[in-house]
């Protein structure tokens, strides 16, 4: 029998504001002293209002409208009720059925389309920590992410395989990076994903009767792993007549695979229900359009524009249009017109400059000169240079012959000078035969 | 006459402290007795600011409020005095900030002189839910003062302040003042912040005074309302000046009788609301006889709605902080918490919560029709007059059946007043009115009227 995989992801991006989601802390916390960025709002503390930050509102429109959704005008935020430690209200602050961002899509290179459910905004959980204090094991609440800005992007169950939804995991944190609205860092949690991963036998129309979610997984790579691990797992149960447990795994780098977590064969019930402490949001066409204008080129259109305009390779393309540190090189070096693209594109891609990029594209420019400036080796340059050297410079003619030898590196270095890069053993030897 | 400072109306006290004859020390010296000597029978308080002389004697009198001593509902944010909202979950919080309305007061040289008793986490209109006890009316402590903000109406009925805050959420302003026989003004939801009052019922909870007369609740007013950049819901309408001219001559209003809400008064009560109808008309207003929906439909709405948002509010006291678990809420809480998580579940929600919205907008729209013929409408506070002590035990309903006549009001966000209106058996009854959204200004100034009229606000209980 042959199978058909059934994926789709959740995606969190932290969007990076200079403050949380409700309240004026800030919201760059990694790293930060536990619970120094924190008040009344984000840790729930009675009488506390959320009032929303208007640039995440912004923010999580314009990466709706870069993944070609439909934007909701009228929209609002709803309460998401359930208890957890690190969530100080008992309830998140998110959206339920009118999201900011519907019904949009991505295509992979292959020209398969991606649908994508929804962008909506929500705000950060706090952080526990497990430790020991005083030989007690405890747990702690760190708060200061609580009520940081997040984005939740759901995609349909359109992927079939790992190397799909690799493409397209990449590809929706160059999106992110080219808004310049988070850095999208999977080591540090700005980015996460969840996979919702089954299989069924290929050909049927009717999802299958389960789903296993795979969290809290750190890179991409291991994303990638961790979804063909549970493929071939979910293949061998359904091959051996068993159906795979509805449940949630997580991803372990020492066993190369992923383990059980929890098993989830209750749906939770959130009891959605309007937000009540914050009013509902209309936008207008204008607004909207005028954001849609405001969005900076993003990552496909500048892999096509690099493949038509410089005629890269695909690959060298989407190398460069993944950073744009190197994309603006790229194209501040391109405007000289002595060095093809491909030279351009090569040296950048290649790292032959160092490990760290040049910090403009006349930098880059210079270096490529200099690296074309190869030894001048033609005798009769060098000889008509020694020449006019000599009659200039009787003196030092007298020293050498007398057999000083530091006159004649004197000289060298005045004929290097009019050259610039040159053979100096070539000009030793002509100067030399011209002296003597 | 040599009158008692803690008898005095804050424009009376500020006359005094302006021109010197006591100090803001000696005016709060005198609340202060006046606690000592009948709290242990009202029991209007559930906690003093131990440093209330010291603020008294620092504070500058020129201030709008400067040294008047004022109560705060237990359920507004006091920073570094207890907080508890009645409940033993909340037995040992001392809150880390102030509630903006506390702010605001005390930006105005407001005297803050402790917290008042209320149902607990205002699940009530009896303050017999309080897990502290339940506070008396004082003109007879066999009766109940009404609620939530019973404390705050009992203590300015008794004289122990000179006015004080409560809140609103459906009646609980309105009720207890015309219970204790004060002024109780709920202005326009989202005219006043709720930022820093432990969260009841989020989408119709209003702060508002309780006073000794119509003056001192439109100085009050125009204290703490505003737009309030820490409560989104606060609105950006300007606050029309309510500091109101002395002489009133506003005439010719038309204001609306709801035949539905005279159906449910009982006919003592309903003597007298047609009474202070009566007065407006001689004072030159046209009374006009409308119809509403009968306010019968806004119990099921209101119930809904607030024990939804009720069980989402409540979450946070989770046993993880504040000291005191979850076991620590009272039968009154849980049982609301059961209700609301019920009407929001999965399935139900279409059937409970989305339903009660609709009719609470058609009960909007209703309102909006009336007030385009009628520039008020008289909205009786209660169906009559202080219930008995032990009323409210074993009748989960009790608060929906007293405040039935200005919950469609609240609901719909509208801000009213109630005013002394009479007596029936010795027992006060008040005088209602309601208004367009963001007309504070009208309702207050056809209430003066009305005030200037009689001599209900002057009568006191023997205590």
């Amino acid at each position: 029998m042959s199978w058909q995989t059934v994926l789709g992801f959740e995606v969190h991006i932290e969007l990076a504001t200079r403050s949380k989601m409700f309240c004026g802390c800030p919201a760059d916390h990694f790293g930060k002293t536990p619970n120094s960025q924190t008040c009344p709002v984000c840790l729930g503390l009675p009488g506390a209002l959320p009032v929303p930050n208007v640039r995440a509102v912004e923010w999580c429109i314009k990466l709706g409208l870069a993944l070609n959704c439909q934007i909701n005008r009228f929209s609002k935020f709803d309460r998401k009720n359930y208890f957890y430690p690190d969530l100080p209200k008992g309830y998140q602050i998110s959206q339920y059925d009118q999201p900011f961002g519907h019904s949009g899509h991505l295509f992979l290179s292959s020209g398969k389309k991606i649908r994508i459910t929804r962008v909506h905004l929500e705000e950060d959980t706090g952080k526990l920590q497990h430790a020991v204090v005083e030989g007690k094991k405890v747990s702690l609440i760190d708060f200061n992410r609580s009520g940081v800005p997040l984005v939740e992007i759901v995609t349909e169950p359109d992927f079939t395989d790992s190397s799909q939804s690799d493409e397209f995991l990449k590809e929706i944190q160059n999106i992110v990076r080219a808004l310049d609205i988070s850095r999208a860092d999977m080591e540090k949690g700005s980015m996460r994903l969840e996979a919702n991963i089954s299989v069924m036998p290929a050909g049927q129309t009717n999802l299958p009767p389960y789903k296993v979610e795979v969290k809290n997984v750190n890179s991409f790579r291991f994303i990638k792993k961790a979804v063909d691990f549970e493929i071939s797992r979910h293949i061998k149960l359904l091959e051996s007549g068993k159906t795979p447990k509805q449940e949630t795994r997580g991803y372990s780098e020492s066993l190369g695979g992923t383990v059980s977590q929890r098993s989830k064969e209750e749906a939770h019930d959130y009891r959605y229900f309007p937000e009540p402490d914050i009013p509902p949001m209309t936008f207008t066409n204008s607004q909207i359009n005028k954001w849609l204008q405001e969005l900076p080129p993003l990552p496909e259109q500048i892999r096509s524009e690099l493949i038509s305009n410089f005629t890269l390779s695909s690959a060298n393309a989407a190398i460069i249009a993944s950073n744009q540190q190197m994309y603006n090189i790229f194209t501040q070096a391109v405007s000289d017109p002595e060095f093809s693209p491909k030279a351009i594109a090569d040296v950048l891609i290649n790292k032959r400059y160092g490990p760290v990029l040049p910090k403009t594209g006349n930098d880059l420019i210079k270096y490529l000169k200099s690296l074309n400036q190869t030894s001048i080796s033609d005798s009769s340059q060098i000889t008509e240079a020694v020449k006019k050297i000599i009659s200039a410079n009787p003196r030092a003619i007298a020293d050498i012959k007398s057999g000083k030898q530091q006159a004649l590196f004197y000289l060298i270095g005045l004929i290097k000078r009019d050259l610039g890069n040159v053979d100096i053993s070539l000009v030793k030897k002509i100067l030399i035969e011209q002296i003597l | 006459m040599n009158r008692n400072l803690h008898s005095f109306s804050i424009s009376e006290a500020r006359e005094g402290l302006k021109s010197g004859k006591f100090s803001s020390r000696e005016l709060l010296k005198s609340c202060l007795d006046r606690i000592m000597q009948l709290d242990t029978k009202i029991h209007a308080f559930v906690s003093l600011n131990e440093k209330a002389l010291d603020e008294a004697d620092s504070v500058d009198i020129n201030k709008p409020l400067g040294g008047i001593p004022i109560a705060i509902k237990d359920n507004f944010l006091t920073h570094n005095i207890r907080t508890t909202a009645s409940s033993k979950v909340l037995d040992t919080y001392i809150p880390q900030y102030d509630s903006t309305v506390v702010k605001n007061l005390k930006n105005a040289g407001a005297v803050i002189i402790g917290k008042t008793n209320m149902d607990s986490w205002a699940h009530g209109s009896s303050t017999e839910t309080s897990d502290y006890g339940p506070t008396l009316n004082p003109w007879n402590t066999r009766h109940l003062p009404g609620g939530s903000s019973g404390g705050s109406a009992a203590a300015v009925a008794a004289d122990m302040c000179l006015a004080a805050i409560g809140s609103e959420t459906a009646g609980s302003v309105r009720q207890p003042s015309a219970w204790c026989s004060v002024t109780g003004f709920k202005p326009t939801y989202g005219r006043v912040s709720r930022y820093g009052v432990i969260a009841m019922a989020s989408s119709t909870d209003s702060p508002g005074p309780i006073t000794k007369n119509v003056e001192d609740a439109a100085l009050i007013t125009g204290v703490i309302a505003g737009k309030d950049p820490f409560d989104a819901t606060t609105s950006s309408q300007p606050v029309p000046n309510l500091l109101i001219p002395k002489k009133i001559k506003q005439t010719g209003l038309r204001i609306g009788l709801p035949k539905e809400y005279l159906e449910v008064l009982e006919p003592a009560s309903r003597q007298v609301i047609l009474n202070a109808a009566k007065k407006m008309e001689d004072l030159g207003h046209r009374i006009i006889e409308i119809s509403l929906i009968h306010p019968k439909y806004s119990i099921g709405v209101y119930t809904i709605v607030q024990r939804s948002e009720v069980s989402s509010n409540l979450s946070r006291y989770d046993g993880i902080r504040y000291g005191n678990n979850r076991s620590f809420f009272n039968q009154e809480a849980k049982r609301r918490i059961m209700l609301g998580t019920f009407a929001l579940s999965s399935g139900y929600y279409d059937h409970y919560y989305a339903k009660a919205q609709k009719v609470r907008t058609l009960i909007m729209r209703d309102f909006e029709k009336a007030f385009s013929r009628v520039d008020l409408i008289i909205d009786p506070p209660s169906p009559g007059p202080a219930l008995k002590v032990g009323a409210s035990l074993n009748a989960p309903m009790f608060g929906e059946m007293q405040d039935i006549l200005v919950e469609p009001s609240s609901i719909s966000g509208l801000p009213g007043i109630s005013v002394p209106g009479g007596f029936i058996d010795q027992l006060p009854l008040g005088f209602g009115l309601i208004g367009p959204q963001f007309h504070e200004d009208r309702i207050l100034e056809a209430a003066l009227q009305y005030q200037s009229a009689t001599n209900w606000h002057e009568q006191k209980p023997i205590l």
